[in-house]
This record gives structure tokens, sequence and C-alpha cells, in this order.
């Protein structure tokens, strides 16, 4: 029972970051229908700018007391600028021209930005893992049976609270409404005054904060960024948009929580060297039997 | 020298796309191929063609995945995964592991099979799914099959993998220390896959997988049975694959699960992107040049450059960037690849209205 619990607030801590990736995935694919091959490496980005900003402040001795505080803030904020730009670049310099293209073009250059990212995070940070500066205290927390650490604690209300700031962003606000509008009908949504261009590097500015979050949170949770994190966290996440129905937010989060207790329980009961082919297998199984994902509608073949 | 040989190969590539006469290409394939089969005896050493040796390794797979990109329009990005299959075939029933030492030539045919068999196993629940889906799965699948290689530590040898595969012989002389058979294997097996290229291409399947390729829904209702041509190109682009997979282990006389990860994938990619998917001539082009860059050009620079700073920089570091940089270059300025073929690029350059996803 005891083992049960910690592995359950270990799978929600694992599904908070991945919900936050997958989150990126399913916005991009919602407006684009791209599956955007490098979102995971704008996770790994971000990661590694947290870190970096970390190691200089505590370098600079101003990290306890309140410096503490505004510390990792400014790290969490510098890894939502960063992720966010990057995505955003990514999108004007290498997928606004392939809008038209057939579909396998932007997906093929996806994959190049993809490794062009890790090898440039690794020529910058080398390849061996980095370690992430312990900076959020951990003391351990007893309810009951269940055991968690504040780390964990701090790690999913971050997560969450980013998640319902982004449902109320896209459902109230302006900006929201003009994402839904285009994700559904680019043509009609340019007809009624929509600037689309402008609409969807938005839309990828914000899967690029929601990275930078990921990133952040990442770092703190797995103690370590490294520039392959991207390419495994990212499978993952796209697993998860995938399970919850791509293009559905409530799904990618539903999804990503599913896929954090997945890998969390397969490393507990059958071993961690087989938690990627659970993973995959549930990916391939979903594809399969419900490619629509748990929350998605089914759509018809497009002529 | 290594650069003689490609230079020659690649030379007689462009003039066979530039030729349209028919005798004049046949020419010029018999004269690459009498130059490729006799030159050796003169020209160059076993450094040279053990990088040429793999170099035709790497064409054969791109000419089979060419079959399933190219022809057929199925983006695999798992494609290392038959690698795999093929490479542990040998290593497993021709080594120690078992005691099994079955002959290397029963084993190709074995592991083309074997290939051809997981290829149709995949694809026939995953085939009906569309462009980007499939391409997910087929990671997945590719991101499956060496972890598992991995993890059946008792028969595979775990991380470390397989050691010591027995060295091929024929008509009872062993192969030895030479790399030698190992070319002239491998440039027989690209004969032989470029022959059944072309006349695959030529063939009703290959004229199935055209229309599939432009417009699967129109395809469809013009009566072609899509599901049974997509299992076809799945399974004979996947018996490539196990080919070479055995050409690869027998050579290296080694198997380990992490020589088929992700990026042997997307480097065959890269090579037919390069070309210019679904020209044979042009895959044949871009996977040259690809692994001339690799195994020569680098390692090259390399050390001039180490030379001439008195540095140690490890340009090894870049393939990554390299390949990425094509997949992106190409994609957004020469989507057809440096060799074109035609009707693939006519439907690149139109996409807009294109109704085909894939």
């Amino acid at each position: 029972m005891h083992e049960f619990l910690a592995q359950l607030a270990n799978g929600v801590e694992l599904g908070a970051i991945y919900a936050l990736i997958a989150l990126g995935y399913t916005l991009v694919y919602g407006i684009l229908e791209l599956i955007n091959f490098a979102h995971g490496d704008v996770y790994t980005f971000g990661s590694f700018v947290a870190l970096g900003i970390l190691v200089g402040l505590r370098a600079a001795g101003v990290l306890h007391g309140a410096g503490l505080i505004l510390g990792i803030a400014a790290a969490l904020i510098a890894a939502i600028l960063a992720s966010a730009l990057l995505n955003a670049g990514i999108e004007r310099l290498a997928y606004r021209r392939l809008r038209k293209a057939p579909r396998l073009a932007p997906l093929i250059t996806a994959i190049g930005v993809s490794f062009m990212l890790e090898n440039l995070i690794e020529l910058w940070q080398g390849s061996a893992p980095v370690p992430f500066p312990n900076v959020i205290p951990n003391p351990q927390l007893h309810f009951g049976a269940l055991e968690v650490g504040v780390q964990q604690i701090v790690v999913v209300a971050l997560a969450i609270a980013t998640m319902i700031a982004l449902h109320f962003f896209v459902q109230r606000s302006k900006l929201g409404k003009a994402m839904r509008a285009v994700a559904q009908d680019r043509d009609a949504a340019s007809l009624v005054g929509i600037n689309v261009d402008r609409t969807i590097a938005i839309t990828f500015l914000i899967a690029g904060a929601l990275a930078g979050v990921a990133g952040f949170v990442g770092g703190v949770s797995f103690g370590s960024a490294w520039f392959l994190n991207g390419f495994g966290a990212g499978l993952r996440a796209f697993t998860a948009a995938v399970l919850g129905g791509i293009g559905n937010i409530a799904g990618a989060m539903l999804g990503g929580f599913l896929i954090g207790m997945l890998e969390s329980f397969s490393t507990w009961l059958i071993g961690g060297q087989w938690s990627n082919v659970a993973v995959f297998s549930v990916l391939i199984l979903v594809l399969v039997f419900r490619p629509s994902g748990l929350l998605g509608e089914t759509l018809p073949e497009k002529v | 020298m290594i650069y003689t040989y490609a230079f020659v190969a690649i030379a007689a590539c462009v003039a066979i796309e530039r030729f349209h006469n028919r005798r004049a290409k046949t020419t010029i394939v018999l004269l690459l191929a009498a130059f490729l089969a006799i030159a050796p005896r003169f020209y160059g050493n076993d450094a040279v063609f053990s990088v040429l040796a793999d170099a035709a390794v790497y064409v054969m797979l791109a000419l089979g995945l060419n079959i399933v990109v190219g022809f057929a329009g199925l983006l695999d990005l798992g494609y290392a995964a038959f690698f795999a299959i093929g490479a542990y075939t040998y290593g497993m029933l021709a080594s120690p592991q078992f005691g099994l030492h079955l002959p290397f030539w029963a084993l190709l045919f074995l592991a083309a099979a074997l290939a051809a068999l997981f290829g149709a196993l995949l694809g026939a629940p995953t085939l009906r799914l569309h462009g980007d889906y499939l391409a997910i799965v087929t990671l997945g699948f590719g991101e499956i099959v060496p972890q598992i290689f991995q993890n059946l530590t008792k028969y595979t040898g775990g991380p470390n993998g397989i050691a010591a595969l027995d060295v091929p012989t024929f008509f009872g002389h062993s192969f030895g220390a030479s790399v030698m058979p190992y070319y002239y294997i491998a440039l027989f097996g690209i004969a032989a896959a470029l022959w059944i290229s072309r006349n695959l291409r030529e063939s009703r399947l290959g004229r199935a997988w055209m229309a599939i390729r432009e417009d699967e829904l129109a395809a469809k209702h013009a009566g072609i049975d899509v599901l049974r041509s997509k299992l076809a190109a799945f399974a004979i682009g996947a018996s490539f694959s196990g080919i070479g997979g055995v050409l690869f282990a027998a050579k290296l006389a080694l198997v380990s699960p992490d020589l088929f990860g992700f990026q042997v994938s997307v480097l065959i990619v890269s090579m037919l992107v390069l070309g210019g998917m679904g020209n044979i001539v042009g895959v044949v082009v871009g996977s040259l040049l690809l692994t001339i860059v690799n195994s020569a050009l680098l390692p090259q620079i390399n050390s001039l450059v180490d030379a001439a700073f008195h540095t140690t920089v490890d340009l090894s570091n870049l393939h990554f960037l390299i390949y990425g940089a094509i997949l992106v270059g190409i994609m957004l300025f020469r989507p057809e690849g440096l060799l074109p073929n035609r009707e693939r690029r006519a439907e690149l350059h139109h996409a807009g209205e294109a109704a085909g996803d894939a």
C-alpha cells in the first residue's frame, strides 16, 4: 500500500510534466495538423535556460530568503520566454513556408529541426546529463500512508496552475477565440478578419511557453537536464496527446496523467527497461483501435 | 581514393538521369558495373573498400525504404527496426550464442523473409492510418524493437549484444579478414535491388503505389486494393533491410541494440530526401553522398582542422546537425531532392490543392 501510494504520487508528478508538453503538441496539431516533432527539444532548451539562470544566481550567492523565491521566478520566466521565442522562431523559419505543401513535408522538416536542436544543445551543454540545481527545499510530508515531497507538490501545483490559466486563455480571451476559429477553419477565420499568420504564431508562442514551464518543473523533478531528454519526453507527451485525442486540450491533460501513471507503474511492476515498450505499445494500440483518442471526435476523411 | 570511386559512381548516376536514350543508359550502367567490379584489383585498399561496402549496404537500405516512402508515399520512421531484425537473425543463428552456425547464404534469405513478415505484421493493423499518424506508429515500432533486443538478455546478449559472429564462407572458402567479399556481395545486392525496384515501379503494383501516393481515395475508388498494395510495399521494403542487416552484422561480426536506433532510420530518410524520394537513381546518389560525408569527408576535415589549429575537435558530433540541416534545407528549397522523380516533383510543386494527404 505504501509503495502503491508512492508510485501514484510519482505518476501524478510525471503526468503533470507530460501533460504540459502534450498541450504544446495538441495546440499546434489542432491549428496546423502538424506534429511539431521539435517540441520535445524546445522543452529541453527551456530546461537548460532555467538551469543556467539558477547556476548563475547560485554562484552570485543570492539564492536564499526572498532571493530564493525571486530567483526561482526568474528562472521560470526565463525558461518560458526562451522556449516560447524558440518555438515561434521555428514556426516562422521552418514551417510557415510549408503550410501549403503536402503534409509529409512539414513533418520531415520538423524532424530535421529536432535533430539540429539536439545537436546544437549537445554542442552547447555537452553530451552528459547536467545536474539541475536543487533549489527547492524538499522535506517529506506525511498524509497517512502517503508520503510526498514538497518538490512534488510544487511541480504538480505549478503544472495545474498553468493548465488552468491556459484553459481560461483559450476559452475566454479574444486571442483564444481566434485560435479556436483558425483551428476550425482557416479560410473562414481569415474571411471574418482574423489574422491567421499572427494567430498561428501566437499558438506556437503559447505552446513553447508551456514547454518552458515543463522544462523548469522537469529539471526540478528529474534533478538533471540532458540534450536528449526531449526526445523521450516528447514521444511520451505525444503519446499522451494522442491518447487523450489530439487537438483536444482536456484530452492532452488527461492523457498526460495517464501516461505518467503508466510509466510509473510499469517501472515498478515490470522494470524500467520495459516502460518504453509499454508506452509505445499504448501509442500503437490507441492509434490502431481508437485514433481519435479518449476524448476526441472522429472526423470524416477530408476530400 | 574513395572519392574516385564515389565520384565515378555519382557521375555515372547523373549521366543516366540526363540521357534519355535507352541504349546510352544501358551502356553507362554496364561500364559502371565493370569499373566497380574490376578497378579494386588495381586501385584501393581495405580501408577504402570497407567504407564502400558500408556505403553499399546503405544504398540497399535506401532503395528498400524508397519503395515504402518514395513509391507508395508511406513515411516509415522505424525502418531501422527491420535492419535490426536482419542483423539479429544472423547474430543469433550464426554465432556461439546458441551454438547454431547456420550458413550465411541461407540466412540472407531467412532474414529477408523474417523482415518481410514483421513488415506485414506491423503493416496489417497500422496501414489504414494516414500520413503522419503512420509515421509515428512506425517510429514507436522502431523504438520498441531494439529495446526488446536489449531487454531479452538471455537470448540476445542484452545491451552488449552478441560478438564473435561466424565468418561467412563461400563454397568452403572462408571470407577471412578481407572486406572484399562483402564489397562484392553488396554490389551484387545493389544490382539486384536496382533491378527489382525498376521492375516493380513499372509493374501493376508500382502503378498502384503511385496512384495511392497521389490520391488514396481516388485510387481506392478506381478499384485498387489499397491495403494490400501498401502491405506489399512494407514487406518488400523491409526485406531489403533484412538482407542489409545480415551483411552489416557479418561484416562487423557484432550486433548490439544501440546500432539500430532512431538516428539510423532518420539517416536513411535523409538519404532519400537528399537524393529525391521515388527516384531510384537519385536515392543511390543521396545515400552515396551521405555515407561518404559521414565516413570519409568528416573524419578528414576533422584531422585537417586538428592539424592546422592543434586542436582535438570532434566533428563526428555534427552528424545530427548535418542530417537535420539536409532535411530542413531540402524540404524548404528543393523538396523534390537533388535528382528528382518527375511525377513526384509535379506533386510537390502543386500540392496546395492536392487531396492526397500522404
